[in-house]
């Protein structure tokens, strides 16, 4: 038997957080809104979730949805409409299951190179998290 | 504007020191955490802002500028106390009509919704009810009386994860609600980071560490590197020891903007709070404290 106290989300996506993923949580929160928006979920004019809404049922700081939200917005992706709260504006651009397929493939032979080098998958790992952070860290240095 | 002001603030017990020239300046709307050891002064200092004991020397003031237990501060100021504090023996509804009549404001189709959704029965005694439970009606109380500084001591402690989770997720949506300004003891590390965009580390008496989140984490970075170099790191970064063996070192040190040049033969890494936090606690005598900043630049940051 599932017993669940907690009210359903009002919205069309439930958010969760993995406290492990070391990712901030405000971009897992971007990163769920993102994924919804690509399976359709989600479509322009739908409503999110209000920030008092998020931040009880997630038990968040609210300084947190409202950057994600921000984010969100600066990525052209949702718009803030006074008193009313935060709306879809655009869909996702979805990339197709050929170019999914061409990416892996480039990725696939790099990590072949990475590995015949005699790097390990921890380190591999490593490696492509310290270049998509930089790459990041890079994107907010032009934007900011 | 401030949520709270303290300025050179000390309390003594006799011969005993509890708070110890303190300098502190929180901003309205903030959620604030206040983390040290036991006996750091973290009770002491909640109870110099509500205005339960007073200063021995310095001041201390709530709410753009009001001293604590004046009719003005008490009004603003809620406080729920160590272990929810309660009349065990009144009903859920007896407890509600009392702080009702204790408390100029007091808002009282918020308290029996929040109550219901709860499903605590009105009727039941208040001793009797779980220990999740009577958090939950202390926390009602406390923000029934719609204050716009909230102070909690230790409220998390014994209560289980759902509790947790579920206090926390009424006391955030009470902040989102009205920007009431949150300042917290607790000694779970683990929610800080989700919940409070500012922290104050108290260590024997003092202000160890204080700012928020936001800029005490950019101001420090993990270095891993060789032990013998480790007395090479410039005083600058006031290297404090994370891990250490005899070959390999893990250090928290302080950075100015992250560009910094490292070292040779070190590794740089983001800090991470809890982490920060227990360096910080292991060192007692270690301060990152450029002393308060002024309240022009101390503004919610995120």
């Amino acid at each position: 038997m599932v017993i669940d106290k907690r009210q359903a989300a009002s919205g069309p996506v439930a958010f969760r957080l993995d406290h492990g993923s070391g990712l901030p949580t405000y971009l897992q929160l971007v990163q769920q809104v993102e994924h919804a928006l690509r399976l359709g979920l989600l479509g322009p004019g739908d409503q999110l979730p209000t920030v008092k809404e998020m931040v009880e049922s997630l038990a968040i700081n609210p300084n947190t949805v409202m950057k994600a939200y921000r984010e969100l917005e600066h990525r052209g992706l949702a718009a803030g409409r006074p008193g009313q709260g935060t709306f879809i504006k655009a869909k996702l651009q979805r990339v197709s299951d050929a170019q999914q397929a061409a990416l892996a493939q480039r990725l696939a032979a790099w990590m072949r190179d990475a590995a015949a080098t005699g790097l390990d998958d921890l380190s591999i790992t490593a490696m492509f998290d310290a270049v998509l952070r930089a790459r990041h860290e890079y994107q907010d240095g032009v934007s900011a | 504007m401030t949520a709270l002001e303290a300025c050179a603030l000390s309390k003594r017990y006799h011969s005993i020191c509890a708070l110890s020239d303190c300098s502190l300046m929180i901003p309205p709307g903030s959620v604030t955490a206040l983390v040290g050891p036991n006996g750091a002064g973290k009770t002491t200092l909640l109870h110099l802002a509500v205005g339960l004991r007073r200063p021995t020397a310095g001041s201390i003031r709530v709410l753009d500028g009001l001293v604590p237990g004046s009719p003005g501060a008490l009004r603003g100021v809620g406080f729920v106390a160590q272990e929810a504090p309660l009349y065990r023996k009144l009903s859920v509804a007896g407890m509600l009509h009392v702080a009702r009549n204790l408390n100029p404001v007091w808002d009282g189709a918020y308290a029996v919704g929040r109550i219901d959704q709860l499903g605590i029965p009105l009727n039941a005694m208040v001793g009797a009810l779980p220990g999740g439970h009577q958090a939950q009606l202390a926390l009602t109380i406390a923000l029934a009386k719609r204050p716009r500084l909230l102070l909690l001591d230790e409220p998390l402690a014994g209560l289980d994860p759902l509790a947790r989770h579920e206090f926390l997720g009424v006391l955030m949506a009470a902040v989102a609600a009205d920007g009431m300004s949150v300042i917290f003891s607790s000694h779970v590390l683990a929610e800080l980071e989700r919940i409070c965009d500012h922290l104050v580390l108290l260590s024997r008496g003092r202000v160890q560490l204080a700012g928020p989140v936001d800029a005490v984490l950019a101001g420090h970075q993990v270095l891993t590197g060789p032990s013998d170099r480790v007395t090479s790191l410039p005083a600058t970064m006031a290297p404090i020891r994370i891990a250490q063996s005899d070959a390999q070192a893990h250090l928290l040190v302080r950075t100015r903007n992250g560009r910094e040049p490292i070292p040779a033969g070190f590794v740089v890494q983001p800090a991470v709070l809890e982490e920060l936090v227990l360096a910080y606690l292991s060192e007692p005598y270690a301060t990152a404290l450029p002393g308060p900043e002024p309240a022009s630049s101390f503004g919610p940051t995120r």
